[in-house]
């Protein structure tokens, strides 16, 4: 019997580590060279728009007062999308995996799913052709009896075509991204901990809170924050819903305009620093889902501590 | 403020499946009473229909009674949620809430169904409690740091602290000490043994030394084999269980000769 040497390494056995651990880090890599390459085209395509005379830029008062309404403006259509949008996923991700029947909870997590398939064009096309005209009565009734808020401030939109509209729009969107990613969490609540709030006298609801709810407060705020990254950047629904304008405070009065918007409706005709001003425009975007997506972590790591991760 | 718990001709299902059969129980108030036997043998399954948690898996039910001073839990309009308050439980492995603090941790129970409690009145009870579970003077600089921070006999400790704060009728310790090192083990043991001055507790335990060091009377489980229901064989004091039971089953299980 020959003794094995503990050095000797079978060289069949070990390519495929070798190709596996190659292939893994070239991926890695690939996704870094994307991100700087994008990154890289969008500064060095900006810088134009950013360094032209103020009277050269659109509006003819500088890329600053060009680009700050409509980063208004795309912050208040995600918001309203989020306001909307994360209260009602987070009832419909609690009542699929604690509180509908086996069948019914599967069906309707199907369905759910089945929204996010749907092209954003088509969910654009609904919400100019028929969502704003059904809904532009009730604006008449805020700016008539809730007018004395600037937010509702009269007189309503004719067509309906508005911020709030497209908001409303974007909220449909965003739903079933929130939906099932904190219904995948709720479901991932150990027993343990459930089982430990009913063993003290919890009803249902007081289950949730002191359970399933702190366990998954890092994925709703991982799940809205993907929402989020979605109503910013949505392009095609904000296009065809939003009768597009200067900035006001009314959201029931057409105007206000979203950076993905702006980009797509104006980028076909653009020609020299017209372009240079939109990819400026496309880079505040950019800088604006990185700081969304930098402020949810710090949000997850800043209670690491009561996590139930140690 | 403990009460005796009675249990008449109790059939536990899981859907159609008859999980633990006909089993009849009196456990006295203010006594430690373990049950033994073999895995899979439905003691932690019965168990849990002593406080209604055993309905918390779906398809699961009981058939019989289970009196609480005479009072079915079982009967008609009664809340689990009222029951599992008066009859609280410790589980296998800790499982103090990881999101809460240590305070948070002992004062959870007292704040459900929308009690307020004053702070000093909180602070009362959190040290009582701790106190109680022996883990005070371990806990006491650190009480606003995570439960799920301390050891796992801490936490185990901290469980009981829990479930004492709420002063339930009852405690249910399902192998409490399971996931422990024997240290820990001699800590939650020595508690058990002070537990039983204010509170009824009924213990599985996997462990026969520890039955036989903790509890009072001890009742035997056993399994005919698997897919069969499982059955309370025996019961009766600690000692004559371990020294000279009845049955032949009992004897062969607890002097260690099988089949």
């Amino acid at each position: 019997m020959t003794a094995t040497s503990l050095t000797s390494t079978q060289g069949a056995g070990r390519a495929g580590d070798k190709i596996f651990s190659g292939a893994a880090l070239a991926a890695g890599c690939l996704i870094l060279a994307v991100l700087f390459g994008v990154a890289l085209f969008l500064v060095v395509q900006a810088i134009p728009a950013l360094t032209a005379p103020a009277a050269e830029i659109q509006g003819g008062e500088g890329f600053f007062a060009y680009i700050w309404p409509i980063v208004i403006g795309t912050l208040i259509a995600a918001v309203i999308a989020l306001v909307i949008a994360t209260p009602i996923a987070i009832g419909v991700a609690l009542f699929i995996s604690h509180f509908a029947p086996r069948g019914l909870a599967s069906g309707l997590g199907y369905v759910v799913d089945l929204l996010a398939a749907i092209p954003s064009v088509i969910y654009g096309a609904w919400g100019a052709a028929f969502l704003a005209k059904e809904i532009s009565p009730a604006y008449n009734w805020l700016a008539d009896n809730m007018g004395w808020l600037p937010i509702f401030q009269g007189p309503a939109s004719a067509t309906g075509k508005t911020i709030l509209t497209a908001g409303i729009v974007l909220s449909v969107m965003v739903l079933p991204i929130i939906t099932s990613l904190s219904r995948e969490i709720f479901l991932q609540t150990p027993k343990l901990h459930e089982e430990a709030a009913l063993a003290l006298g919890a009803t249902r609801w007081e289950m949730i809170k002191m359970s399933v709810l702190p366990f998954a407060r890092p994925g709703i705020i991982s799940a809205v924050m993907l929402g989020l990254g979605r109503a910013l950047g949505e392009t095609m629904a904000v296009a065809l819903v939003l009768s597009s304008g200067a900035l006001t405070a009314s959201l029931i009065k057409s105007g206000n305009q979203t950076i993905a918007a702006e980009i797509a409706l104006n980028f076909p005709e653009a020609s020299g620093l017209k372009v240079s001003t939109l990819i400026a425009a496309g880079l505040v975007l950019f800088v604006i889902t990185l700081a969304v997506n930098m402020i949810a972590r710090w949000i997850i790591t800043r209670h690491k501590e009561f996590s139930g991760a140690n | 403020m403990s009460k005796r718990i009675d249990v008449k001709d109790l059939n536990v299902y899981y859907g159609d499946f008859l999980a633990v059969e006909d089993v009849t129980i009196n456990i006295e108030a203010k006594s430690v009473t373990a049950f033994i036997g073999p895995s899979g043998c439905g003691k932690s399954t019965f168990l849990r229909t002593l406080n209604r948690m055993h309905e918390v898996l779906p398809g699961a039910r009981v058939e019989g009674e289970v009196l609480l001073d005479g009072d079915n839990l079982y009967g008609t309009g009664v809340d689990p949620v009222t029951v599992r308050s008066q009859i609280g439980m410790v589980f296998q492995r800790p499982n103090p809430f990881p999101t809460m603090s240590i305070r948070d941790n002992v004062l959870a129970g007292v704040k459900l169904n929308n009690k307020k409690i004053s702070k000093g009145e909180a602070d009362v009870l959190v040290e009582r409690s701790l106190k109680g579970a022996n883990l005070w003077n371990e806990v006491k600089d650190r009480l606003d740091k995570p439960g799920s921070g301390l050891s796992g006999g801490q936490q185990q400790r901290l469980c009981i602290a829990r479930a004492i704060a709420v002063e339930p009728q009852v405690i249910l310790m399902d192998e409490p000490c399971s996931a422990l090192d024997p240290i820990s083990t001699l800590a939650i043991e020595d508690l058990i043994n002070e537990l039983k001055d204010q509170y009824t507790v009924v213990i599985v335990t996997h462990n026969m030394q520890q039955a036989a060091r903790v509890s009072d009377r001890t009742a035997f489980f056993n399994i005919a084999g698997t897919g069969k229901p499982g059955k309370l064989i025996e019961v009766g004091d600690t000692h004559t269980i371990f020294s000279n039971p009845t049955q032949k089953a009992t004897e062969d299980y607890v002097s260690g000769r099988f089949g």
